[in-house]
C-alpha cells in the first residue's frame, strides 16, 4: 500500500447529508456538513498530492516545456525615477544563442493592465505602462529582456547591456514621505477613517492611558518557488487565431486571464492559464510585469518562452508588504474598560496601486471601546508597488494594537488576558452587526490552560534560566471570514465516482485534499471516488486564493453545483423509481447515491440512475449563492497566541522557546492540513517578530537585501514545537460551518513575542523586528 | 560529457557555466530538484553526491562527471517510497512541496552524517566520538533547508520517526 493509499484510508462512508441551502440568511438552515460527527469532515487525511510532492512528480510552472522554447533574462533599472536616455544592446545581440533583445524601443504595443482592487478584472500590481516608454518608475523596473537558446546565454547577454539614465528627484525616504501623507480614497473598498463617538476627548479624560508609536518594516513573501512561467502562443484550432497558453505560478488564474486579455487586446477565450502546483504564494503570486513581458517577447520572437525570475528578480519585480508607522492610544477606567481606542498612522504606497496597508482591520472588530477612531494615511513613494502579504493589515496591525493592550495591562497591574476579556464586545464595535460566531474567550481560556499561562510572572524580569531571562506574552489573533463573488463549480458524475472542477488553487494550503474530503462527504462517496480538479482557468468559476476565502468560496460553489446535480438526477428518474416525485430539498446524498431524507427504502445509487437513463456521465454546473452573510453579520476568526521567550542577558538574543495558538475558526475540515496552516502562519509571524525586514535604501530607493542570505526567514532551528488547538465550533452561516485558516496564524504573533520579551526583561520594543541590538 | 544520475549513465553537451542544478532540470528534465535562490541560501536544490548532500546550484555540472548523483527522483526504490518520503507524507512535512525534494535529500544525507558520528554546531562534546541522536541535532542539521510554508515541525517529526525506527526507540527532545 502506498503512502497515498494509507492517507486515504479510514472511515469514508458518511451518513446521509441533506442539501445545504440558505445558510447565508438570518433564518437560514446551517450547512449540515458543519454538524459534529460528520464522518470524514475534520479527519487528518494526508495530502492527496503527497506522493507527487515527495517524489518530484509534482510539476511547477517553470518545469513545463514547449518545443523550441527560449529562456529569458531581465535587466532592471538602477534609478528610482527618471528616463532611459540610451540602451546599448549591441554586445548582447552579438552573443551566441541570443534570439531577441526587447526594450521599450521594440516591444509590441501593450495596454496598461487593470489593477488589483481598482478594476473588477484587475490582477496587476500597478498601472504603469509595461516597457512602452522611456520612463522609469522604481528602482528595479525591467528595462530590457533577453531571449536566448539557454539560460546561461540569456543571463550573460543581459549582463552586457548598458543603460544610461537621466535621473529625476525621487521620493525614497519614508521619513520625509510620511510628512506629506494623504488620506487614500478607500481602504479595501471601505473608508480610510472610522469614527465612533469622540475618541480624542475620551482619551484625554481617561484615568489610564497608553499612547505609543509602533513601526513595522517592509516585508517580502519569499515563497521558496521564485515566480516562473512557461508560455507559448499556440494555434489550438484552425482558423481561430492564436491562443496564449501559460503555465504559471498563480493564485488567481481567472483574474490573470482577464487582465492579460486587456493588455493584449484579445478575447479571454484566447488565453489559457494552468497552475496545478504553486510553490507558495502568500499574496505575491498575482500578475506582475514578468508574465506580460514574457508573453510580449514570445510574440515578438515567434517562439515559446520560459521566464524564471531570479531570487533578486522577485524582489525587483514583485511587491511586498509596505512599512507602517502606527499610533495606538488607549484610554481606560480603573477596571480596565476601554473608553477610547485610537489606531491611526501611515503606510508607504505609490500613486499607481491601491493597497494602503490596512493595519486597522483587526481593531475594527476586537474591543468594545466607547469611543473609537481609526485612520490610515499613505505616504507616496517612488518604489515598486506594495501588495498583499499574508494577513495584510492584521499581521502588522495586531502587533501595534496587542502590544498597546499589554502596555495598558501592565499599567493597570492586570493580567493581559483579563484585560482583553473585560473588553469583549457583544456586537461588532464599529459596524454594529452581530457576530456570526465568536468564541474568542473560550479559545483564550483553553489556550491559557494548555500553555500554563498561570505560571507567568506578573512583573517583568521575574524568571531566569542561566543567562536567559524568561517571559511569557499573549496576544489576540483575528482575521475576517470572506466569500468573494464569482465562484462556480462543476460536478461530473460517472459510474466510477465524481469529478469536481473549479478554477481554484493549491499553493500548499491543502485545498485539493480538503475539498476532496468535503465533496466526498457531501456526495456520499468515498474519497477515493472523488477527483478534485483546480488550477485551470478553463474550469468553472473564478476563485482567488487570497483573503483566506478559498475554502468558503469553493464550498459555496460546490453546494450550488450539488443542488443542480441532484435536480438533474431527479429529472432522469422515471415514475417507477423510488425517488419519483421527490424534490431536491427532500433528498439526501448517502451510500454513493441519493435517497429520501429519513426513508431508507427510497434510494437509488448514482450508478443505477445513470444506467437506467442510459447515461455514461452527468454534469451540472452552478454559481455560488451571493455572499449575503457578509452583510448580515460581522464574520471573523479569532484566536489567542501564547509565547514563551528567552532573552539573553549577555547578547540580547531572543529565542522563542514555546509558542501556542488556540483558534476559533469554525469547523476544522482536516486536522492535519489545518494544523500545518496555523503553524505556517505562526512561523511567518515569528519571522516578522524577530528577523524579517526588507532593507530599503532611503537614498536610492533600492532594496538592499534581495536575497535569502540577507533577508532572514525562520529556519528549522528557530522554530520550537508549536502547539495548535481549536474550538471546532461551526459558524452556522458559512459553508461547512468553517472559516479560512491560512492567514490568522500570522496575526497576533508579533505582539505575543514582543510582550513575552517585555515580560522577560522589562524592555518594551515597539519597532519590528526585535533584533538583539534593540535589547542590549 | 557523462554523469551517473540515479544509477543511470546520462550524456549531454553543456555550457561550462551550467550548474549541476540546471543540468538536472533543463538538460535531463529531472525537475524534482528545485531552484529556490540559485545562490546556496535556501537548500531547495539539495542532491546527494556519493551519498553526501550538496547544493546543486553552487556546483558546476562539468565538475561532477563520474560521480554518483542521487536526486529526489532516485530516492524511492522499485516504486516504494523511501522511509523518509513516506514519513514526510504521514507527518505533513510540507505544504506547497517546493522545498520538499531538497528537504528529503538533505534528510537522507543528514542521517548518513549522524550514522557516521559527524558532529554539528549543537554537539555538546565534540570529542565524544558518538553522536546522540536527538531532536536538536537533526533540527540544527536541517537548518540549511528553508521552508517558507513553515512545515518545520512536520519535517522534524518525520525525520525523528525515521530515526526512531532505525534506533528502536524514541528520539530525545
Amino acid at each position: 500500500m502506498s503512502a497515498l493509499d494509507t492517507g486515504r484510508s479510514g472511515d469514508t462512508q458518511p451518513a446521509g447529508v441533506a442539501l445545504a441551502g440558505d445558510y447565508w440568511r438570518p433564518e437560514g438552515r446551517p450547512d449540515p456538513l458543519g454538524e459534529k460527527g460528520r464522518s470524514g469532515i475534520g479527519a487528518p487525511l494526508s495530502r492527496v498530492d503527497g506522493a507527487d510532492k515527495v517524489t518530484g512528480g509534482a510539476r511547477f510552472a517553470g518545469e513545463f516545456r514547449f518545443d523550441g522554447m527560449l529562456y529569458a533574462a531581465l535587466v532592471c533599472s538602477t534609478i528610482a525615477n527618471g528616463r532611459i536616455v540610451g540602451i546599448d544592446t549591441r554586445d548582447a545581440e552579438s552573443l551566441d544563442g541570443v534570439a531577441l533583445v526587447m526594450t521599450h524601443q521594440n516591444a509590441p504595443r501593450l495596454n496598461t493592465p487593470p489593477v488589483f482592487l481598482r478594476a473588477p478584472n484587475g490582477a496587476a500590481g500597478d498601472d504603469h505602462p509595461i516597457m512602452q516608454t522611456d520612463r522609469v518608475h522604481w528602482n528595479g523596473q525591467p528595462v530590457a529582456l533577453v531571449l536566448a537558446e539557454t539560460q546561461e546565454q540569456a543571463d550573460a547577454a543581459a549582463e552586457s547591456i548598458r543603460v544610461d539614465y537621466a535621473a529625476e528627484p525621487a521620493m525614497t525616504d519614508f521619513a520625509i514621505a510620511k510628512t506629506q501623507a494623504r488620506q487614500p480614497d478607500n481602504v479595501l473598498g471601505g473608508p480610510a477613517e472610522i469614527r465612533v463617538g469622540d475618541a480624542d476627548s475620551a482619551l484625554a479624560a481617561a484615568a489610564y492611558r497608553v499612547d505609543a508609536t509602533y513601526t513595522t518594516p517592509r516585508h517580502n513573501h519569499n515563497a521558496i518557488e521564485p515566480h516562473a512561467l512557461t508560455l507559448a502562443w499556440v494555434n489550438e484550432a484552425e482558423g481561430e487565431g492564436e491562443t496564449l497558453r501559460i503555465h504559471d505560478a498563480s493564485q488567481c488564474v481567472d483574474l490573470a486571464v482577464a487582465s492579460l486579455a486587456e493588455v493584449f487586446g484579445i478575447d479571454i477565450s484566447r488565453i489559457h492559464i494552468t497552475s496545478p502546483f504553486v510553490g507558495g504564494g502568500f499574496g505575491g503570486k498575482t500578475l506582475w510585469q514578468h508574465q506580460i513581458l514574457a508573453a510580449a517577447a514570445a510574440k515578438l520572437a515567434g517562439r515559446p518562452v520560459r521566464l524564471a525570475l531570479s531570487r533578486e528578480g522577485v524582489y525587483r519585480l514583485v511587491g511586498g508588504r509596505a512599512c507602517t508607522e502606527q499610533r495606538v492610544a488607549l484610554g481606560a477606567d480603573d477596571r480596565g474598560r476601554l473608553q477610547a481606542l485610537i489606531h491611526s498612522g501611515v503606510a508607504a504606497m505609490t500613486r499607481h496601486n491601491n493597497l494602503p496597508e490596512p493595519f486597522f482591520q483587526a481593531t475594527k472588530c476586537l474591543y468594545a471601546a466607547d469611543h473609537i477612531r481609526l485612520s490610515i494615511d499613505v505616504a507616496d513613494m517612488h518604489m515598486l508597488a506594495n501588495t498583499f502579504m499574508r494577513a495584510p493589515g492584521e499581521s502588522v496591525g495586531t502587533f501595534a494594537l496587542e502590544s498597546a493592550l499589554d502596555e495598558l495591562a501592565d499599567q493597570l497591574g492586570m493580567d493581559p488576558l483579563e484585560l482583553r476579556a473585560r473588553n469583549e464586545p457583544e456586537r461588532d464595535p464599529t459596524s454594529g452587526l452581530a457576530f456570526s460566531s465568536r468564541q474568542l474567550l473560550e479559545a483564550a481560556r483553553a489556550g491559557a490552560e494548555r500553555f500554563g499561562w498561570s505560571e507567568r510572572s506578573a512583573t517583568p524580569a521575574g524568571r531566569h534560566d542561566g543567562e536567559w531571562q524568561i517571559g511569557m506574552g499573549c496576544a489576540t489573533a483575528t482575521y475576517p471570514y470572506m466569500r468573494m463573488p464569482g465562484a462556480a463549480a462543476s460536478i461530473t458524475l460517472t459510474p466510477d465516482g465524481a469529478t469536481v472542477g473549479i478554477a481554484a488553487h493549491e499553493m500548499g494550503m491543502g485545498t485539493a485534499t480538503v475539498q476532496t474530503q468535503v465533496a466526498a462527504a457531501r456526495l456520499g462517496l468515498p474519497v477515493e471516488k472523488i477527483a478534485f480538479r483546480y488550477g485551470d482557468s478553463r474550469l468553472a468559476g473564478s476563485v482567488l486564493a487570497g483573503g483566506s476565502q478559498q475554502t468558503a468560496a469553493i464550498g459555496g460553489a460546490v453546494i450550488a453545483a450539488q443542488r443542480a446535480l441532484v435536480a438533474e438526477l431527479l429529472s432522469l428518474v422515471d415514475e417507477h423509481s423510488p425517488l419519483s416525485g421527490l424534490s431536491p430539498d427532500e433528498i439526501e446524498c448517502r451510500d454513493e447515491g441519493i435517497g429520501a431524507i429519513g426513508d431508507g427504502s427510497r434510494f437509488e445509487s448514482y450508478r443505477q440512475i445513470l444506467a437506467s437513463a442510459g447515461r455514461s456521465e452527468l454534469s451540472a454546473e452552478a454559481n455560488a449563492a451571493e455572499s449575503q452573510e457578509l452583510g448580515n453579520w460581522s464574520m471573523h476568526s479569532f484566536g489567542t497566541i501564547f509565547c514563551e521567550a528567552g532573552v539573553s542577558a549577555v547578547t540580547g538574543e531572543v529565542r522563542v522557546r514555546r509558542l501556542l495558538g488556540s483558534f476559533d475558526c469554525g469547523r476544522i475540515l482536516n486536522a492535519k492540513t489545518a494544523a500545518s496552516q496555523f503553524r505556517g502562519g505562526m512561523i511567518m509571524g515569528l519571522g516578522m517578530a524577530l528577523m524579517e525586514e526588507t532593507l530599503f535604501d532611503a537614498r536610492s530607493g533600492r532594496v538592499m537585501n534581495p536575497s535569502l542570505a540577507d533577508y532572514h526567514v525562520p529556519v528549522q532551528m528557530d522554530v520550537p514545537e508549536i502547539e495548535v488547538m481549536w474550538t471546532d465550533i461551526p459558524d452556522p452561516h458559512t459553508p461547512m460551518g468553517s472559516h479560512g485558516v491560512g492567514e490568522i496564524g500570522i496575526t497576533g504573533v508579533g505582539a505575543a513575542v514582543a510582550n513575552a520579551v517585555y515580560n522577560a526583561c522589562g524592555k518594551r520594543v515597539r519597532d519590528l523586528p526585535i533584533t538583539l541590538d534593540r535589547l542590549l | 560529457m557523462q554523469w551517473t544520475i540515479n544509477g543511470q549513465v546520462r550524456e549531454a553537451e553543456v555550457d561550462f557555466r551550467t550548474s549541476l542544478l540546471d543540468l538536472l532540470r533543463e538538460q535531463f528534465q529531472l525537475s524534482g530538484t528545485k531552484k529556490g535562490c540559485n545562490q546556496g541560501a535556501c537548500g531547495a536544490c539539495t542532491v546527494l553526491v556519493d551519498g553526501e548532500r550538496i547544493n546543486a546550484c553552487l556546483a558546476l555540472a562539468v565538475q561532477y562527471q563520474g560521480r554518483e548523483i542521487t536526486t529526489v527522483e532516485g530516492l524511492a526504490e522499485h516504486g516504494k517510497l523511501h522511509p523518509v518520503q513516506a514519513a514526510f507524507v504521514e507527518h505533513d512535512g510540507f505544504q506547497c512541496g517546493y522545498c520538499t525534494p531538497g528537504q528529503l535529500c538533505s534528510a537522507v544525507g543528514m542521517i548518513g552524517e549522524l550514522e557516521r558520528d559527524l558532529p554539528s554546531a549543537v554537539t555538546a562534546d565534540l570529542a565524544a566520538g558518538q553522536i546522540e541522536w536527538q531532536r536538536d541535532e537533526l533540527r540544527e542539521r536541517m537548518s540549511g533547508n528553508l521552508c517558507r510554508c513553515g512545515a518545520y515541525n512536520g519535517i522534524a517529526d518525520a525525520i525523528a520517526a525515521v530515526l526512531a525506527e532505525e534506533l528502536g526507540e524514541e528520539i530525545a527532545r
